[in-house]
This record gives structure tokens, C-alpha cells and sequence, in this order.
């Protein structure tokens, strides 16, 4: 059984949202189920600071050993961080993907909100 | 997103081991028809088990067939591409099984166990077409030369297998042998077996494997597999042995440079193509032999030499990793496409085999790899991507 934890928003394609940050910034990352279905991740592609990006479009990639997934920006506006540490160690994808494992963080765009994405419990409906 | 599995189905068979495997905590993937563990933990640490000390595969799935007789090496030759008759007592030897059209029905390894008992190991999944197709080259081989004293027993639902593999296997193995069958084993060459007891248990023990280390597989059958499964493991510890599942003897094998069946060899590839022209005995056997006709049409033709593809490595030159299927291209043309590839976990960058036109197929050849619709350099290397120091 994998680790949702409630006070996250999610997306079908597993990923992550977490409006922590404030001020209109949200952080993005990998759930626990996307990290354990890839494996031992060893290369994360993620874009850089200042892109723009529109949701559900591709915007980097998650590779493993064994299979490599698209990460899909799960919101439309600028990234303002990129996670560095995952270019030298890539394997926190695994170790901890909700902490500091996560991937970028987006300023939104104009009118762009989270209130379209999955709760926990409906993500973990479709996990489960 | 992922091929991984966790919940089995109807058609899954399990081996012998599988309750060691479920208690050990794999999770489970379908390969050939059967339910086999992906890995255990993290596939990278097993990995790196193999390569730095030792891992314990299960590979139960794999097929066991034994043709047995006065003619049971001119049934092979026959059947086979090899000449295998010509293997000495004891001795090991890589082959394959073609079509008619040359193509590739599965690649398999011959071992013979004395004068008239030669063991025939397929993959898992072609093991029942392994097994009718030499049933039914037998048939067409008495026909062209009258009654063969030779039989085949197809044993694979009855014998489990194990390998130890990497640098500490040979000490693991020494720990569970009788001392007076020690010298046997440290004597035992590359593609050589032989018949003793591990752990008490009669095994058939190869000096075999598909992970570019030094190892071994061990034949048992089904009923004490379990038994010397737990005693391999226990004679591991303290030797950094660890059980391994598919995923890492997968990225072990592609950095070793060996064909999988259903990536790298298939119906539509001849021997040549693949890069295994040495395998056919056109030269040695002076008696037919199924295919013969269209690989020396396919040799004539100077395939995977001159003509047509060739199977070749290539390195990734960025981060990402070429995966199956996916297009070669020479400036912006198609000219191959990916078999197998993966970022390699002991190089640290990406490798993978492709078929390429051979007109591109040189080493030092700069390629392009179509990444889902985004070009990444490729060079086309020597095989393999990695070798072990001796």
C-alpha cells in the first residue's frame, strides 16, 4: 500500500501538488506509488527556471533502470525552482518523494488554480 | 506506466521457489508465462551485488530438455545450427534453433553430461516450442535416415535452477561442496559442468550465466530446489550475496552485450544479423541441418557484414537512454531501431543494442536516437559495454 498523505493534491498521471510554498507557488513531485512502480530512479530531467509551462503538458522526465515516465506539469504557470539535488542524486525520487524528492516548484498563472486536481482519497481510489 | 505486476494471473506459473521469493518480499513480474521476481529491494543494489560480490538468482523458468542416445548428436545437428556432436564430455556450448528461413526460434545453451546425455536449455517461454520443434525434427531426421536411437524427455517441469553470480560465486559455491569435489569446482572452466552434490543435494553445476561475471547455475530438481536455495543463501553471508530478480540480471546482461530472446533475436533475424554467424556450423557439418539452405543464401549474401542490418552497441553521449523500438536515425533518416537500452548502472551512461543498417553500423559512427520524438547522440561501440577484469 503506498503513502498518500491527505493534505496533497494529485494527478492521474502521479503526480504530486502541494500548495505549501504560498503565495501563489506550488511544489510538484512524483507520488510513492509513481517511485516504486519505476524503480531505482537514476536520471530525472526537470525544465529550467523561468519556463513556461501549461498543465498536462510534458514538461521533463523520470528515468529508471528498467522504464523512464513523463513528468506532466499538473498546472499551467513559470517554474521558479528546480530541485538541484536530484543531479547529483537522483535516488531521493525514492527515498522520499514527498520531501526531498520533489522536483519543481510553479509560480501560477494568471486565473490558474489547483481546485481541478484529484484529493488524496480520490487519487488513492485509483492507486488502491 | 510500468510492465510491473503484482497481482498474478490465471496463466502465471510459479516455480519451485516462489514461496521464497514472496518471504524474501520481491515483487513479481510476468516473463515467459511465468511469475518471476523483479527484484527484491533496489534492482541498482543488486546490480551491484553482481558485479562487486555475489547474487542469487531463481531461473526455474527456464527449460530443461534432455535428448538421449547413441544418435542424440546427430539428432542436435540436425536440429540445431551447431555442431554439437563435437562437444567433449563435461563441456558446454551456445546455440540456436532456426526456422527454415533462417529465423531465429530461440537461442539456447547444450550441455553434455556424458556420451549419450545431452541437456538442451531454452528460455522460458520457447521451452514448449523448443520441445515440439525437436520432436518434430526428430521425426523428419528418422524419416531421411531411418530409426534414430536417441529419445527425448522434455524435463522442465520437474527441474528448478539456480545461479551464483559474480566474483564471490565461486567461494559461495566451494562453501556448500563436499572438499573432496573442491578442486572440481575451482577447475571448472567457463562453459563447463559437472555432476556432485551442493549442500548434499545432487545438482548438475555449470560454470554458466548471462551477467558478464564469473558464476554458476546449478540444475536441481524441483522438490530440493528450495533446500539449496536456503543453503546458497546462508553460505552467501558474509560473501555480500544478495537474491536478484529480472530487472537486474537484465541490465547485467545488456552491459555483458548478450541477446535477449524477443529484443535482440526473433524470427525476423538471422544468426548473421545478430552478429552470432560463428554459432552456424556451415562449414563443420557436412550433413543437412534445418535452415542450412537459407543461412548460406543469408552468408552468401554477406548479411549483417555487407547487406541489410547488423546488431551493434551504442553509447549514449547525453543522460537519456534509448529504450525498445525506439527509431536510429543517421541525420534525421531512420536507419535502425533500439532492441534494448538503459541507462547503465556500472558505466554511468546510457547503453544500448540496435539493429542498423550496416552501412552506419562502424564503431565511432555518430547516430541519433529518436527519444519520443527528440534526437539524442548515440555512437555505435564495441561490444561488450563492459567486461569484467580477469
Amino acid at each position: 500500500m503506498s503513502n498518500v498523505p491527505a493534505d496533497l493534491s494529485y494527478t492521474a498521471e502521479h503526480e504530486w501538488v502541494s500548495t505549501e510554498p504560498g503565495d501563489g507557488i506550488v511544489r510538484i513531485g512524483i507520488t510513492d506509488f509513481a517511485q516504486d512502480a519505476l524503480g531505482d530512479v537514476v536520471y530525472v530531467q526537470m525544465p529550467e527556471v523561468g519556463t513556461e509551462v501549461t498543465a498536462d503538458a510534458v514538461v521533463g522526465e523520470v528515468e529508471s533502470t528498467k522504464s523512464v515516465s513523463d513528468i506532466y506539469a499538473p498546472v499551467s504557470g513559470k517554474v521558479v525552482a528546480r530541485n538541484e539535488a536530484l543531479d547529483s542524486d537522483p535516488a531521493l525520487v525514492n527515498s522520499d518523494p514527498y520531501g526531498e524528492g520533489w522536483l519543481i516548484e510553479v509560480q501560477l498563472a494568471e486565473g490558474a488554480d489547483t481546485d481541478g486536481l484529484l484529493s488524496a482519497a480520490q487519487y488513492e481510489q485509483q492507486v488502491g | 506506466m510500468t510492465e510491473t505486476t503484482t497481482a498474478p494471473t490465471a496463466a502465471e506459473k510459479h516455480t519451485a521457489l516462489h514461496e521464497e521469493h514472496a518471504a524474501l518480499g520481491a515483487s513479481f513480474t510476468d516473463f515467459g508465462g511465468w511469475q518471476m521476481p523483479l527484484k527484491y529491494g533496489s534492482e541498482l543494489a543488486e546490480h551491484r551485488a553482481v558485479r562487486e560480490a555475489a547474487g542469487l538468482f531463481d531461473l526455474s523458468h527456464m527449460g530443461e530438455i534432455w535428448a538421449t542416445g547413441p544418435d542424440a548428436g546427430a539428432l542436435l545437428d540436425y536440429a540445431l545450427v551447431g555442431k554439437l556432436s563435437a562437444i567433449p564430455v563435461g563441456k558446454a556450448k551456445y546455440s540456436l534453433i532456426c526456422a527454415t528461413d533462417g529465423g531465429i526460434i530461440d537461442d539456447l545453451i547444450v550441455y553434455r553430461v556424458s556420451e549419450d546425455d545431452f541437456l538442451v536449455v531454452p528460455n522460458a517461454g520457447n521451452a514448449p516450442t523448443v520441445a515440439a520443434e525437436l520432436e518434430a525434427r526428430l521425426a523428419a531426421f528418422e524419416a531421411a535416415r531411418g530409426a534414430a536411437a536417441v529419445t527425448l524427455r522434455d524435463a522442465s517441469a520437474e527441474t528448478s535452477l539456480v545461479a551464483v553470480q559474480g566474483p564471490n560465486a565461486e567461494a559461495i559455491v566451494l562453501a556448500v561442496v563436499h572438499p573432496d569435489d573442491a578442486a572440481a569446482v575451482v577447475g571448472l572452466k567457463y562453459y563447463a559442468a559437472v555432476e556432485l552434490e551442493a549442500a548434499g543435494i545432487p545438482v548438475l553445476l555449470a560454470r554458466t550465466g548471462y551477467t558478464g561475471e564469473d558464476g554458476f547455475e546449478l540444475f536441481v530438481p524441483n522438490g530440493r530446489a528450495a533446500e539449496l536455495w536456503k543453503a546458497l543463501a546462508a553460505a552467501g553471508e558474509g560473501h555480500g550475496l544478495i537474491p536478484c530478480g529480472l530487472a537486474s540480471r537484465d541490465s547485467l546482461r545488456l552491459e555483458a552485450g548478450m541477446p535477449l530472446y524477443g529484443n535482440e533475436l526473433s524470427r525476423e533475424r538471422t544468426p548473421f544479423a545478430a552478429g552470432l554467424g560463428g554459432v552456424v556450423a556451415l562449414k563443420s557439418k557436412e550433413g543437412d541441418f534445418v535452415g542450412r539452405a537459407a543461412l548460406q543464401a543469408a552468408k552468401d549474401d554477406g548479411e549483417g557484414a555487407t547487406s541489410g542490418q547488423r546488431l551493434v552497441g551504442l553509447r549514449g553521449l547525453g543522460r537519456r537512454a534509448a529504450r525498445s523500438h525506439y527509431p536510429v536515425l543517421k541525420d534525421g533518416v531512420k536507419v535502425g531501431e533500439v532492441t534494448s537500452g538503459q541507462p547503465s548502472p556500472t558505466l554511468g551512461y546510457p547503453v544500448a543494442l540496435a539493429y542498423i543498417d550496416v552501412e552506419h553500423s562502424a564503431p565511432g559512427t555518430r547516430l541519433d536516437a529518436d527519444l519520443r520524438g527528440k534526437a539524442e547522440p548515440f555512437e555505435v561501440v564495441a561490444l561488450p559495454f563492459y567486461q569484467r577484469q580477469k
